[in-house]
């Protein structure tokens, strides 16, 4: 018996609940919690106060709790076309970019993966560098390339090519551009870690089948690195529809992305529960590609070996 | 030369240099229809790399190769008439057993039906017909050998390229499989050129053995010529177990040698000639089962050696005896067990005559 309880409490039995318990924490407090701090301020009502919010919870003076679950702050969102309309270009921006950093992505995650080995590290270090400035700089510096009197524009009258400098700034296409560049070496590094495991055989044995390259490419490559194109796909697709300075900074005035307007309910019009609600509703939307995310490396965990 | 007398295969000077590393020297070689020819060499030797010129994987450095008298220089691996059975098997992972061996046939734009009737086929001849559906991480190491076998011979190739087929499988398997494999051979009347460092695969298989060392053939023959008259010291000592003496030509007639070992205390006799100068330098080697042991001393004056057991090994089948000779060098004989009942005079530490005939031993110029 006392053997059985010391084995139940030695390094070994204990290690396993100790190491996830500390994620679990982790995960606990830095998102659970704010979760559902956000989740109770969405369903409360405004107030010009401090917080700015009324309580969900009160004590009537008939002896009563009374949990109030304010809808309206979701109604609110369906009504107002601005939200639906920024909620849509968000996922559109997202989408689109997300596709373009893979075509980008691609062939550059390939061209490193088949590299030689010594010189892999230094062209991975290259995609990794920009990370070293100051992501805000880099984004002004976009400015300074795109703008009517920036560097591009005055390249082009000077060559004579355009007679009057083109808007580039303050447009969709600098958000795209923006967000593309910002989020490339998320889509290459997943799938450089994928196409980098690729067994070269493969590729000989196809080829040996009779399949030229770009048939072998089809047929076995892009399939088995499918769980890279998730993985970065979704790492730059979630993040790119919450996106808040590269289209605050680049993007035009009269069309908004929903991190734009979710940062305009909270500072501009001080309304957290509606700011709150728009929170949710993202949460909510993105649950979807995080679910096929999951399900897509459970799988191929499950496959694995 | 006319094309009917051409052979299937044929290597000229073929050779491969990486950098300074010369891979593959100067080779030359033929095959013929329907032949299973054995790569035999260790580790490095170039045998994987000659097979990866024949697939096109790799273009020889200077040299040509030839099949049915075609040039295969400028031909791209995915157009040669040659399938390559690869040593991890390389199976699509991502693929069923079936779509991995329809593989090759849909690059051929045959029908669905034919290519379903085919794979159908092929799979039974492996006899992995029941496991049509299966995904490559589903299977035995025996079962994917033979869905790779099977997807190299789906397009029917008139040369199969084997690297260690029987490599990743275990021993009672690969006998069994070696043996179906021939059988496969046979029925499909295919050419084979299979790659190997196992000694008895090559044996058990090859009609032919080129035995390959530093990037060279040293030597092609029959499995029994390889192993009855290897034709350099290497090969002597590379195939099978043998014991190599070096020594000088004492005599040296047309039809017998004599040979002077200072290891041994008899001079050796040998009953077939060598062209080497008097005197020249000679190696000689006696196979452990050509040797006899007797407890009693040989009435000969060539032949034989006396020494004391140091150690035995009961093989079943055989025993192998190692024993010390009075010049301190240890002799390996093996002596098949035909009695179930042990030979009491040969024990440890026993002291024992060996003897040979004139026709066992193989002598070569140093």
């Amino acid at each position: 018996m006392l053997q059985r309880l010391q084995r139940y409490f030695s390094v070994e039995h204990l290690g396993r609940p100790v190491a996830t318990a500390v994620p679990m924490l982790w995960l606990l407090l830095f998102f659970l919690v704010p979760f559902l701090i956000v989740l109770k301020i969405s369903f409360s009502e405004v107030l010009m106060a401090m917080p700015p919010y009324a309580p969900m919870i009160e004590w009537t003076h008939e002896r009563m709790l009374a949990i109030k679950l304010h809808l309206a702050n979701y109604h609110f969102l369906f009504t107002d076309a601005l939200y639906l309309d920024s909620f849509l270009y968000s996922i559109k921006v997202a989408a689109v970019s997300t596709f373009i950093c893979l075509l980008v992505g691609y062939p550059m995650a390939l061209a490193i993966a088949r590299a030689e080995p010594a010189r892999r590290s230094l062209l991975l270090m290259l995609i990794i560098l920009p990370f070293w400035t100051s992501f805000l700089l880099r984004i002004y510096a976009w400015i300074g390339l795109l703008k009517d009197d920036g560097l591009i524009n005055g390249l082009l009258l000077s060559l004579h090519l355009i007679h009057a400098p083109i808007q580039m700034a303050n447009t969709s296409f600098a958000v795209y551009i923006g967000i593309v560049y910002s989020y490339l070496p998320f889509m290459i590094l997943p799938l450089y870690a994928n196409l980098e495991k690729h067994d070269s055989t493969l590729l000989e044995a196809a080829a040996d089948l009779g399949a030229a390259p770009w048939k072998a490419f089809v047929r076995i490559t892009f399939p088995l690195s499918v769980p890279g194109v998730v993985a970065g796909a979704m790492l730059v697709f979630i993040p790119a529809v919450g996106e808040y300075v590269i289209p605050t900074l680049l993007g035009s005035a009269n069309q908004l992305m929903i991190g734009r307007v979710l940062s305009d309910e909270f500072f501009e019009n001080r309304d957290w529960p509606v700011a709150s609600a728009v929170a949710i509703v993202i949460l909510i939307v993105l649950m979807g590609p995080i679910l096929i995310f999951q399900r897509y490396r459970s799988h191929e965990l499950g496959a694995g070996a | 030369m006319t094309a009917s007398s051409q052979s299937y295969l044929q290597l000229e000077s073929v050779s491969k240099r990486f950098g300074d590393f010369v891979a593959v020297n100067n080779v030359s070689l033929t095959v013929e229809r329907g032949e299973i020819f054995c790569l035999l060499g260790a580790s490095g030797c170039g045998k994987t790399t000659l097979l990866r010129l024949l697939a096109g994987f790799e273009a020889p450095s200077s040299g040509r190769l030839l099949i049915d008298g075609q040039d295969l220089a400028l031909i791209p691996p995915y157009r040669r008439p040659v399938n390559m059975m690869f040593q991890s098997y390389a199976l699509f992972p991502h693929m069923s057993v079936e779509r991995n061996v329809a593989f090759g046939l849909e690059q051929e734009r045959l029908s669905r039906s034919e290519i379903t009737r085919r794979v159908g086929e092929i799979l039974d001849i492996v006899k992995m017909g029941p496991y049509l559906k299966r995904k490559p991480h589903q299977l035995s190491g025996g079962q994917r050998q033979r869905v790779a076998l099977a997807r190299a011979l789906a397009k029917r190739p008139k040369l199969l390229l084997l690297d260690e087929p029987l490599g990743a499988l275990d021993r009672k398997l690969r006998e069994h499989t070696q043996f179906e494999l021939i059988n496969i051979q046979q029925q499909l009347g295919v050419t084979f050129v299979v790659v190997t460092h196992d000694q008895e695969e090559a044996m058990t298989l090859a009609t032919r053995i080129g035995v390959m060392d530093h990037g060279e053939i040293v030597q092609v023959g029959t499995p029994r010529q390889i192993y009855e008259f290897p034709q350099t010291r290497f090969v002597a000592d590379f195939i099978g177990s043998v014991n190599l003496f070096e020594g000088r030509l004492v005599e040296d007639e047309p039809d017998f040698v004599r040979v002077q070992c200072p290891e041994l205390p008899a001079t050796v006799l040998i009953d077939h000639g060598i062209s080497a100068p008097p005197n020249a330098p000679v190696w000689v080697a006696v196979r452990p089962e050509k040797i006899a042991l007797s407890s009693v001393a040989q009435q000969h004056t060539d032949n034989w050696a006396h020494g004391v057991i140091r150690e035995i090994a009961y093989l079943g089948d055989w025993s192998v005896f190692l024993v010390r000779l009075e010049s301190g060098r240890e002799v390996r004989a093996t002596v098949a067990n035909n009695s179930r009942k042990p030979e009491e005079q040969f024990v440890r530490d026993a002291s024992v005559y060996l003897s040979w005939e004139a026709s066992s031993p193989v002598v070569g110029s140093v």
